[in-house]
């Protein structure tokens, strides 16, 4: 058994509208393990869909016991979007072996818990589930869509006071959960650490575009002009890693990796709306050539000014390797050795 | 006749309800519940095709990958184009990644913690299970996390990360391998391949997937002892709790897309088994039946290019919103079970041909394919060649067809695309769980976890009916994909 640092608090995790990709992306967990972290958090687990032993009548005694305030709740994680649908009625989720709505459950067990936690984008704004024109009335808890208010309505407090807690992401990084769980456990997350949208400043208060590896390609506009190529992909291909609120290149995946190590553009999944972009997530809306999207914080007219001035500027093997798939010029060295 | 509704099961992906009828203590019919919906099929239309590449993977956390090379041949097929060697290659390897970790996960996480729930305890190998299995508790989970994790790093090198990845497309992966990265991904495969025969088999992968009979495998057993390794305990446990005579299917007809690909031809066969024959199987005679889904329905089965995904809560003789796939009109098993009959493992057919398809084959097979499969991941590693393309980029045309077939951890996955004016104008998916956990069809005639269920013992006394239970988790059901 680990050293507890922190107060024992019972967890209770529930899942609806999502894919349980968070709890899986929660199971990569490393040094610490998923399990151990939790017993450092004195996290207890009452009941998670992958890791708990029971299940049908002794869970349903437990969301009872829970109900009637035989069990404490102190902290309740939702994954997945709340499904409100077919006309509100929410049986596009009943909970199995019940004629209750999952939406019915979140509902009351959210008014109960100390505190209530979003994982991942779709709990916190309707993420993926409120795709397309949304005929299943997927919703976040606190926030649907960009609109404040959510399933929970606005203005909703957990009974510790504070707002519902979201971690973003489709699908979260396990670090988020465990270090915001342990915030929780040792009394740590109060208001302040929480941005607009309800997200933990220790996620959001920096960019993905932070630590990205094409961050030379970025600040020379030499850009890829297909998926593969190792240049700037926010002039093309549609990347928001400027735009979006997450540490997902200074925080490694899976041991080092991220979507645009991977090749791929940033899609800003840890922001409200990401799933809807309104365009081809491939294409970089323009008006004169410029991105309408431009980097948080920048006026329009410096990143014209600079681009222009950096264009002007790229090195030959910066702009040779943008549109290769592997380095094909080396730097230039300064020193040469003797001979 | 007493009629038990069971549910939520956890430890299968998503939520889980089944309706029994039992008599005399013997299920006597069963109904398979997927009471969730959320209609991806619809999301799709009037996206752009590519835009399915950050969707699907979205259907499902545990098969994301799955879902993504599914769409992405889906794609290639309507572009006519096939990825270059190397992005063949890396397709193979982060499939084979996931399929690999589906399989540890589902034996450590989701299976083996039932036989050490309070209802063994009269038994003699029970305290050793517990202190290994125990939910949460059990010290086996805790040496296979840290593994499962490092194992990952592959996606992290290869795909930037897991789940959701968004590398794969259908001209390859857009992440290009250096010489040091192919060698980084060599070394996790043997540090993992470590973790395989120190913990979970105690033998050397080749030695396990050479095993070609249950008698062999009795025999290696035997010398082996049985608290030699994981396998080991689970081959003991299964023996002293009869899971060979548990879940049978009525049938035994199994399906496989074919797994991996080598020169475009599928390294575990494709095919359809009925009756122990094997036959070629063809995609154009899949349908799905609704007679008995929540979905609105008009002129019976349809082929899943002319499938409709229309939610209709209460619809007449609806339970579940799964749809029934069926191959020409008939139900079939899919998974590792059915993949290696297919292929003609050994083994797995000498297990078929004895007791067919049932818990502990089930089982059996999963943990078979995680050392077969291995030793062609090192394969495929050693074919890389970096410098080479790992991608080529062509332009979608404005309208066609395309099909995607992939063989998923849980058995074979289908995604079928139709575009008009540039845009999504179709989109059906077949998961394997759709298969498995199939509601019954217009003939009445039940899915494969339906028809597994009949017969199973219930204890009236316990709550969560112990070999019900297994039964649902021999199949590593992800729910999820099952509905999308």
């Amino acid at each position: 058994m680990a050293n507890k640092l922190l107060a024992n608090k019972n967890l209770l995790w529930l899942q609806s509208g999502g894919c349980g990709g968070c709890a899986i992306s929660l199971l990569n967990a490393e040094t610490p393990d998923l399990i151990t972290s939790l017993e450092i958090a004195g996290i207890n687990l009452l009941w998670h869909p992958s890791l708990s032993e029971r299940s049908g009548t002794y869970y349903q005694k437990l969301l009872k016991e829970i109900q009637d305030g035989t069990v404490r709740l102190d902290i309740l994680c939702v994954e997945g979007a709340v499904l409100c649908g077919p006309n509100g009625t929410g049986a596009f989720h009943l909970l199995a072996g019940t004629s209750t709505s999952m939406m019915e459950l979140i509902a009351n067990l959210s008014a109960i818990a100390d505190h209530v936690v979003a994982i991942g984008s779709c709990t916190a704004f309707g993420g993926i589930s409120a795709g397309g024109d949304n005929h299943t009335q997927a919703t976040g808890l606190a926030f649907d869509g960009k609109e404040k208010g959510g399933f929970l309505g606005q203005g909703f407090c957990s009974r510790s006071g504070l707002r519902v807690i979201n971690i973003p992401g489709c699908p979260v990084h396990p670090g988020w959960v465990i270090e915001n769980l342990m915030m929780i456990s040792s009394g740590l997350m109060k208001d302040d650490e929480l941005d607009d949208w309800g997200r933990p400043h220790n996620i959001a208060n920096r960019l993905a575009h932070h630590g990205c590896p094409r961050n030379e390609f970025y600040e020379y506009k030499a850009s890829a002009l297909q998926l593969s190529d190792l240049g700037c992909l926010m002039e093309n291909l549609g990347c928001k890693g400027t735009q979006a609120s997450a540490d997902c290149n200074t925080r490694p995946w899976n041991g080092g990796g991220s979507c645009i190590t991977g090749g791929y553009p940033c899609i800003a999944c840890t922001e409200p709306g990401f799933e809807e972009p309104g365009h081809p997530f491939l294409e970089t809306l323009k008006i004169a050539g410029i991105p309408v999207g431009l980097p948080i914080d920048m006026p329009k007219a410096w990143f014209v000014a600079l681009s222009a001035l950096s264009k002007a500027a790229t090195p030959k093997r910066l702009k040779q390797n943008a549109r290769c798939d592997h380095i094909e010029v080396l730097p230039e060295q300064r020193n040469k050795a003797d001979e | 006749m007493a009629r038990r509704i069971l549910g939520p099961f956890n430890r299968a992906e998503g939520c889980l309800e089944i309706k029994l009828d039992i008599e005399e203590g013997e299920v006597t019919s069963a109904l398979v519940v997927s009471p969730m919906y959320r209609g991806f099929e619809k999301i799709l239309q009037g996206k752009d095709p590519c835009d399915a590449l950050v969707y699907v993977p979205r259907i499902c956390g545990i098969c994301s990958v799955s879902q993504s090379v599914a769409a992405s041949r889906a794609l290639a097929d309507l572009q006519g184009i096939t990825p270059p060697p190397n992005g063949q290659l890396s397709h193979n390897l982060l499939l084979a990644t996931e399929n690999v970790i589906d399989h540890l996960t589902h034996f450590y996480l989701f299976f083996m913690p039932d036989f050490a729930r309070p209802v063994y305890k009269e038994h003699p190998w029970f305290e050793r299970a517990e202190k290994r299995f125990k939910a949460i508790k059990g010290d086996a989970a805790k040496q296979m996390l840290p593994a499962r994790a490092a194992f990952l790093h592959i996606m992290g090198i290869m795909a930037g990360k897991w789940p959701h990845s968004l590398a794969i497309q259908p001209g390859g992966t857009t992440k290009a391998l250096e010489i040091n990265e192919k060698l980084r991904i060599l070394s996790l495969l043997a540090n993992f391949r470590h973790f395989l025969e120190t913990v979970l088999f105690g033998d050397r992968l080749e030695n396990i997937a050479a095993i070609s009979s249950m008698e062999e495998l009795e025999n290696w057993v035997s010398q082996k002892g049985s608290e030699d390794s994981d396998f080991c305990r689970y081959i003991e446990i299964a023996g002293k709790t009869g899971l060979v005579n548990l879940g049978r299917c009525r049938q035994d007809s199994f399906l496989s897309y074919g797994a991996y690909k080598s020169d475009n031809d599928p390294v575990f066969a494709a095919g359809a088994i009925k009756k122990m024959q094997k036959h070629d199987f063809l995609s154009q005679k899949i349908t799905e039946d609704l007679s008995h889904s929540w979905m609105s329905q008009s002129n019976g089965a349809k082929h899943p290019f002319d499938g409709m995904t229309i939610p209709d809560y209460g619809a007449d003789n609806g339970y579940s919103w799964c749809k029934a796939p069926r191959l020409d009109g008939e139900v079939f098993e899919l998974g590792a079970l059915a993949r290696q009959s297919v292929d003609g493992h050994p083994l797995v057919r000498d297990m078929v041909r004895q007791n067919g398809a049932n818990v502990f084959s089930r089982t059996i097979a999963r943990l078979l394919e995680i050392a077969l499969t291995i030793p062609l991941m090192e394969q495929w590693v050693g074919e890389l060649q970096p410098g080479e393309r790992f991608c080529i980029t062509e332009k979608m045309p404005d309208e066609g067809q395309g099909v995607g077939l992939v063989e998923a951890a849980r058995g074979g996955l289908g995604h079928w695309i139709k575009v008009k004016n540039n845009y999504i104008l179709n989109y059906q998916i077949i998961a394997p769980t759709s298969w498995n956990f199939s509601p019954r069809d217009e003939a009445g005639t039940p899915g494969a976890l339906e028809q597994a269920l009949v017969g199973t013992k219930v204890d009236e006394s316990d709550e969560e009916p112990i070999l019900v239970q297994h039964v649902v988790r021999s199949f590593d059901p992800c729910m999820f994909c099952t509905v999308h």
